[in-house]
């Protein structure tokens, strides 16, 4: 199982998936209402290390955070 | 020297700016930097807003930071920030950032840099505060590099 989470403005709760990859956890989040609309503008961290590409396995216990546009200041 | 993440500081509501740049000042005026500049942002009064909100996401916030204190130590400098957390009326302030530097050049150029990407990619999320609400400022955000793997 993973866990993913919301950052920032999104209102969604924290979820606990059993995926293996982001291209599934792709397919869950653009069924999903209140987060389907940020993802195109999201940044994908896995346990708080910035990725660039759904290419990456996920491990068990995995963190996954979902980061919203940002500004500092 | 930045295991604890020396040099960055989060605090709940707006920044006392004296006290944070007279220890920064205190802190580091013996260690024969030529130049200390300190950048403070304050927020300003505009679009009826009465305050800034923020949130903050410290783990990458932290790694942000580590990266940008080993690039600033290549050039025989150091970075500093302090930011707020939740709300901050207008006419405080909720962000210092400073450059010390052997070099006054290095640190005219790197507090340039180093605010600039700050506000495009360190972990923090604004509102503003609007008749009792917080409202996201979407349209003055930016996406960080690599946003939209996971959509369609």
């Amino acid at each position: 199982m993973v866990k993913v989470e919301f950052l920032g403005p999104i209102s969604n709760e924290t979820l606990t998936l059993d995926i293996d990859n982001l291209s599934q956890l792709a397919s869950i989040l653009q069924k999903n209402e209140n987060v389907s609309t940020w993802l195109e503008t999201c940044a994908v961290a896995i346990n708080d290390t910035l990725v660039s590409s759904k290419d990456v396995p996920l491990q068990e216990g995995d963190r996954i955070s979902l980061l919203p546009p940002v500004c500092g200041g | 020297m930045n295991k604890n993440n020396k040099g960055l500081e989060l605090v709940d509501g707006p920044l006392n700016v004296q006290t944070i740049t007279n220890n920064w000042y205190t802190a580091y005026k013996d260690s024969n930097y030529g130049a200390i500049i300190t950048f403070v942002g304050i927020v300003r009064d505009e679009d009826e807003i009465e305050g800034l909100s923020f949130d903050v996401y410290e783990p990458i916030l932290n790694s942000w930071f580590n990266t940008w204190q080993e690039k600033a130590e290549k050039k025989n400098a150091l970075v500093l920030i302090a930011h707020s957390r939740g709300d901050v009326l207008n006419h405080n302030s909720s962000y210092i950032a400073a450059v010390c530097s052997a070099k006054r050049r290095v640190a005219l150029e790197m507090i340039d840099e180093f605010v600039e990407d700050f506000k495009k990619t360190a972990p923090i999320w604004k509102y503003d505060l609007k008749n009792n609400n917080r409202v996201y400022a979407k349209d003055r955000s930016t996406k960080i590099d690599g946003a939209g793997i996971l959509a369609l």
